[in-house]
């Protein structure tokens, strides 16, 4: 992920500011450059389409996707589901808070590994699932996930 | 000579379970030995337990071989595998599995089979026969073809399909726009998924005919952002039917024009709703808009629109090319057709299982399901996604259908089908169901964002056993008022789940057991 850049949230914006409902696309394409939505892109996204920054502000704070502050150099998700918590998700998932001693939505102290919620990969008949760093994994078990973190420490 | 072909399943779920290793370790092995194979890389033909599972193609037709694991792959060249030689994890021909010999494969024929990306492989299995019917019947013809095969919305609420399309054809406007819900939110389902990621060209075909029968010329597939497989398959198969004239100016060479757009959702639960979506669509925040207006009358950016859930659309070629009276031959009462009901969570065999209405859930669960994969008894299934009715055993009589569980309670949804063992409590479950509720809400009406939290903190009141009885009443009437005064389906029917459990599982709420039994 790129550290901030003025002139290249400018370039992002100025690149989707044509497009029918521009918003989510835009908002997504500065996530994918920067890793999440700076407060500086707030302004820039309102005068693009007209809108208020209070505006703005409302779309970015509604969708669970967008970050208000820059995540780990790794992201792992668990889904939270019905489908996964029936093989035992709730217990996989108090076991990688402790691990890195996070609450959902943190990082872990070194910097390495955000842990976010996720309700459903659509791998319900391969739960519990997960996805780190965009890559699915299912069938999660603790030994499967202990493996996950150590690799994501790791890099 | 041509080379033996290897089929690899490319589908998320089978991603998860190591196809993409297995398939590294079979192309190690091809170069280790000196031959030459042909891989094709599918989607997933939905039987999860038993992935990834790999065919072959063999002099007697296509070998399966699964669950396959990387370590697998030598001992699988050395079994004789491309001539379909014994193995541990032979299954034998795919058709012959007793869980796929069962269904009736309609909308999935396709998924799983053949080469996702080609062209050639659609064609040759069927493909473009919908849309050359639509063509020939013209907009009008093939309006009132959809409205005789009965199809209902398979998104969840089972909205009849073809009224929708009939009524955005009358419409009048300059532009009209067909919206594919692809924003699969449900636990416990993934049909639109493995579609969209098994035989993308159909859902682009069934969308196409949406378009020439009700006269828009732009589609978007919204589609959620946790599904980046689907998104980039789907993607590239747009790109190849418009390089190949089946989008753009003139469909298939016909006067018409269509073309598709996909937008990515950013994680919000309730942009499944369709006014939600579309708001979303518009770059707002995916807030439930008032009906009326109807989206038919005034949808995205205030134009015409259907908004028709992946399946719905994917169904559409299949039943011009079968015809009408065939697809509602299939099927119970006023549940028409097929549906891909999906097999999920504690069940041995867990997978897509498409089939006519009708089926017991019963039969669903212990019978094709196999039980719980724990070995465990089942003890409560939900159906329906996040706000579905939990039913206890007592229930696993009823059908498949949606009056059927309409009558019990309950709604089949989008067809998820979760199973929970008897280690569940189903307290928490309730709880959860008011937590989800309050996480997604989008807050425009008060039942739902307030409702939910209320309602998490007096779950846990009875739960600690504070004024057990009085609280328990209060949440019964905190459920109908939820029910009767949410603008959407989002906080009208999570009392659902709540209510299912509180009603059929007292003792994990500290109640007294006899409550279930009155019950039933």
């Amino acid at each position: 992920m790129a550290s901030w850049s003025k002139e290249r949230a400018e370039e992002i914006v100025a690149a989707h500011r044509g497009i029918e409902g521009a918003a989510l696309p835009m908002l997504h394409a500065l996530q994918a450059e920067f890793g999440w939505i700076p407060q500086e892109t707030v302004p820039m996204v309102a005068a693009a389409l007209n809108l208020s920054r209070a505006e703005v502000h409302g779309i970015v704070t509604f969708y669970h996707d967008f970050r208000h502050e820059p995540p780990g150099r790794h992201v792992l998700k668990l889904c939270r589901a019905e489908a996964c918590q029936s093989m035992g998700a709730d217990s996989l998932a108090a076991a990688a808070r402790a691990k890195l001693q996070v609450e959902w939505g943190g990082t872990s102290a070194d910097g390495r590994v955000t842990l976010e919620p996720v309700f459903c990969l659509g791998l319900c008949a391969c739960a519990p699932a997960a996805m780190l760093d965009g890559k699915v994994v299912g069938a999660l078990d603790n030994a499967r996930l202990d493996a996950l973190l150590d690799r994501a420490r790791q890099s | 000579m041509t080379p033996p072909r290897i089929f690899v399943p490319r589908d998320a779920g089978a991603l998860a379970l190591g196809s993409d290793e297995v398939e590294r370790a079979i192309v190690a092995a091809e170069c280790r030995r000196g031959l030459k194979v042909e891989i094709v890389r599918t989607g997933s033909r939905g039987l999860f337990w038993l992935e990834p599972m790999i065919e072959v193609a063999t002099a007697q037709g296509r070998i399966a071989y699964g669950p396959v694991r990387a370590e697998d792959v030598e001992s699988l060249f050395d079994a004789g595998w491309l001539d379909g030689g014994a193995h541990a994890l032979r299954l034998g021909p795919p058709g012959d599995i007793p869980f796929l010999k069962r269904q009736t494969r309609l909308t999935f024929s396709r998924c799983g089979v053949i080469d996702r990306l080609s062209l050639d492989d659609y064609r040759a299995q069927g493909g473009w026969l919908g849309l050359a019917w639509a063509l020939a019947l013209g907009p009008e013809g093939t309006v009132e073809e959809i409205v005789n095969s009965g199809l209902r919305g398979r998104g969840g609420a089972g909205f009849p399909k073809g009224i929708k399309w009939r009524t955005t054809a009358q419409a009048k406007a300059p532009q009209k726009y067909i919206v594919c819900n692809a924003d699969e939110g449900d636990s416990g389902t993934f049909a639109d998924r493995m579609l969209m990621e098994g035989d993308p060209f159909v859902l682009i075909e069934g969308m196409t005919i949406a378009g020439i029968a009700v006269g828009a010329t732009k589609g978007y597939v919204y589609i959620r952002s946790e599904y980046p497989h689907a998104i980039e398959i789907l993607g590239r198969a747009i790109e190849i039917a418009r390089q190949e004239r089946y989008l753009g100016p003139s469909v298939a060479g016909s006067a018409h024009a269509f073309d598709i757009e996909i937008r990515v959702g950013a994680g919000a639960y309730v942009c499944g709703e369709e006014t939600a979506l579309l708001d979303s669509l518009e770059g707002k925040r995916g807030q439930v808009r008032a009906k009326p207006p109807l989206p038919a009358h005034k949808g995205l950016f205030g134009r015409p629109t259907v908004v028709n859930n992946v399946i719905s659309l994917a169904s559409v070629p299949v039943i011009l090319a079968e015809g009408a009276e065939a697809y509602r031959d299939l099927g119970l009462g006023r549940s028409r057709g097929t549906m891909p009901i999906q097999l999920a969570g504690n069940l041995r065999y867990r997978g897509l299982f498409e089939a006519a209405f009708g089926l017991s859930l019963g039969d669903l669960v212990d019978e094709i399901g196999g039980g719980a994969a724990s070995g465990r008894p089942v003890r409560a299934v939900q159906v329906g996604g996040p706000l579905g009715a939990y039913f206890p055993r007592a229930l696993f009589d009823t059908p498949f259908d949606y009056e059927a569980f309409t009558a019990k309670s309950g709604l089949i949804g989008h067809g998820g089908v979760v199973v929970f063992d008897d280690t569940v409590d189903m307290a928490r479950q309730a709880r959860f169901a008011m937590e989800f509720c309050s996480i997604e809400s989008c807050g425009k009406c008060t039942p739902c964002r307030i409702g939910s939290t209320r309602g998490v903190e007096v779950i846990d009141r009875i739960v600690r056993g504070e004024r057990r009885d009085a609280n328990t009443t209060l949440l019964t009437e905190l459920c109908e008022t939820m029910k009767l005064g949410s603008l959407c389906a989002l906080g009208g029917f999570v009392p659902y789940p709540v209510m299912s459990a509180l009603t059929y599982f007292p003792e994990d709420f500290g109640l007294d057991p006899k409550r279930a039994a009155a019950a039933a």
